[in-house]
């Protein structure tokens, strides 16, 4: 199946965000970190398990009216480093956004280590996580040097 | 200022100078010698959880030095139990103070800390992360007894998951070369990032519940308190504990130079039988607390420990 039928399994957006290439099931975490759920407004298309050269499945997210800025990118990072972003104006990708995670993520996602210092909200420092490798994702906390549960750390973000 | 909050904040050769200035340093530990070092320092003890050896052999090591100690005093009436952040708290005595040696309930408080302030922060023990400065005077203990740190056969038994004091002795050994054996029953052992961590770094590791049939070929044994909160009865407690104690009787085929150590406070996994043999080290270790904290308040405030002490080559 190609790619064009791919992507014609939704229609074309006039103006927003594709997000191809996300790991296949991944879709629905995704949306969560993006914050995106029963309560916006804007027109969302999503497709699961569909083939890919590159991944063998991979879904696909489509979100109208909406640009992703840097900050979101850290989040999908988190769960799909190897992502494609485009920003859709006109019809036309008007941006391509490459994901990167950097050595260190700051202050989008908490700690999920429950007796890590941070967990006290009234404490200032900013939230930060080393980046160990992209390859599988590995995660550990500047302070407390715990590896990070991958699974708990989108009910951490901030 | 960089402080000490794990033993990665040393390199090997950093810890081995560490311990050769401790190692002069000690008729001014034993009181013998006045040695003004630190005159005018002031060390400011945070310890948000009770401490005896530790926060006792900080104050012994500064004041030895000639230098001064401020304390936060008890947590239940000192302004943290108004709320007040470890963020706020460290500002403050950052201001009061030349150097800081904290212990706090919660993991990675050192590092918050060290990022918090300008003084250094030695880390006296961070919920089950580290406590760097029990390492430097383990090591330092098993120097005096052996000589070397390179390639030693170390048997470490009791409580080995929740036991901060392990965790960062057997990274520090790992670095050295030593051979680990951790002995421990399966509800309390090493955590497994830990061991592969260890692993990653080239360790030698063995996991046993067997700490009797781990003795005959160790150079040191490092004993810790299982703590009977650990286990849901009594009577698992009772069962699991007996199998990690230690009686003067357990020690007939040993090496001879064997050490046995402990960070204390013990209970009774080490018998009071064990005291007068050869092998007890766990006092001489509880003092080394003071020359090792000696050497390494000296070190992050930047004062040189100096080559010949009073008059000796």
């Amino acid at each position: 199946m190609s790619q064009e039928h791919n992507m014609r399994r939704v229609t074309a957006i006039r103006n927003g965000t594709v997000i191809d290439h996300i790991p296949a099931g991944h879709a629905m975490r995704v949306l969560e970190m993006l914050g995106i759920d029963r309560t916006s407004s804007v027109p969302v298309s999503m497709v699961m398990n569909v083939p890919s050269k590159k991944m063998g499945t991979k879904d696909i997210i489509k979100v109208e009216d909406r640009e992703l800025n840097q900050d979101e990118l850290s989040r999908l990072a988190l769960v799909a480093p190897d992502a494609h972003v485009a920003i859709i104006r006109a019809y036309s990708v008007a941006e391509k956004m490459t994901i990167e995670l950097g050595n260190e993520v700051k202050n989008v996602v908490r700690c999920t280590f429950s007796n890590c210092i941070t967990t006290n909200p009234r404490e200032p420092l900013p939230h930060r996580l080393k980046v160990l490798s992209t390859e599988p994702l590995e995660l550990r906390c500047h302070y407390c040097g715990r590896p990070q549960d991958l699974e708990a750390l989108v009910r951490n973000l901030i | 200022m960089p402080g000490l909050i794990t033993m990665d904040d040393l390199t090997n050769d950093e810890i081995l100078q560490v311990l050769n200035d401790a190692e002069r340093l000690l008729p001014v530990a034993r009181g013998e010698l006045y040695l003004p070092l630190l005159q005018g320092k002031i060390l400011g003890n945070l310890f948000f959880e009770p401490s005896t050896r530790t926060r006792m052999s900080f104050e012994t090591a500064m004041k030895r030095l000639g230098g001064d100690v401020v304390n936060l005093g008890d947590v239940n009436t000192s302004s943290v139990v108004k709320g007040e952040t470890l963020f706020d708290t460290v500002q403050m005595v950052d201001g009061y103070t030349d150097i800081i040696a904290m212990r706090h309930p919660r993991q990675g408080a050192a590092q918050y800390a060290q990022d918090a302030a300008r003084v250094p922060i030695l880390n006296g023990g961070d919920g089950a992360g580290h406590h760097p400065t029990q390492t430097m005077l383990d090591l330092f203990t098993i120097r005096q007894a052996h000589g070397r740190l390179e390639g030693l056969n170390v048997v470490l038994a009791g409580d080995l998951r929740y036991g901060r004091t392990v965790h960062s002795l057997s990274h520090a050994l790992t670095r050295f070369g030593c051979t680990l054996t951790f002995a421990s029953p399966e509800l309390l052992k090493m955590p497994a990032e830990i061991v592969s961590d260890l692993r990653a770094h080239g360790a030698n590791v063995v996991e046993t519940d067997d700490l009797l049939g781990s003795l005959p070929g160790a150079d040191v044994v490092y004993m810790t308190r299982i703590q009977k909160e650990r286990f849901a009865d009594e009577d698992e407690y009772a069962k699991v504990a007996g199998a990690y104690k230690l009686h003067a009787s357990n020690l007939e085929h040993v090496k001879e130079g064997m050490i046995i150590m402990h960070p204390l406070p013990r209970v009774d996994e080490i018998h009071p039988s064990v005291d007068d043999t050869r092998h007890a080290r766990y006092f001489e270790q509880a003092f080394n607390g003071v020359v090792a904290r000696m050497a390494l308040l000296c070190r992050l405030l930047n004062v040189d420990v100096p080559a010949n002490i009073g008059g000796e080559a």
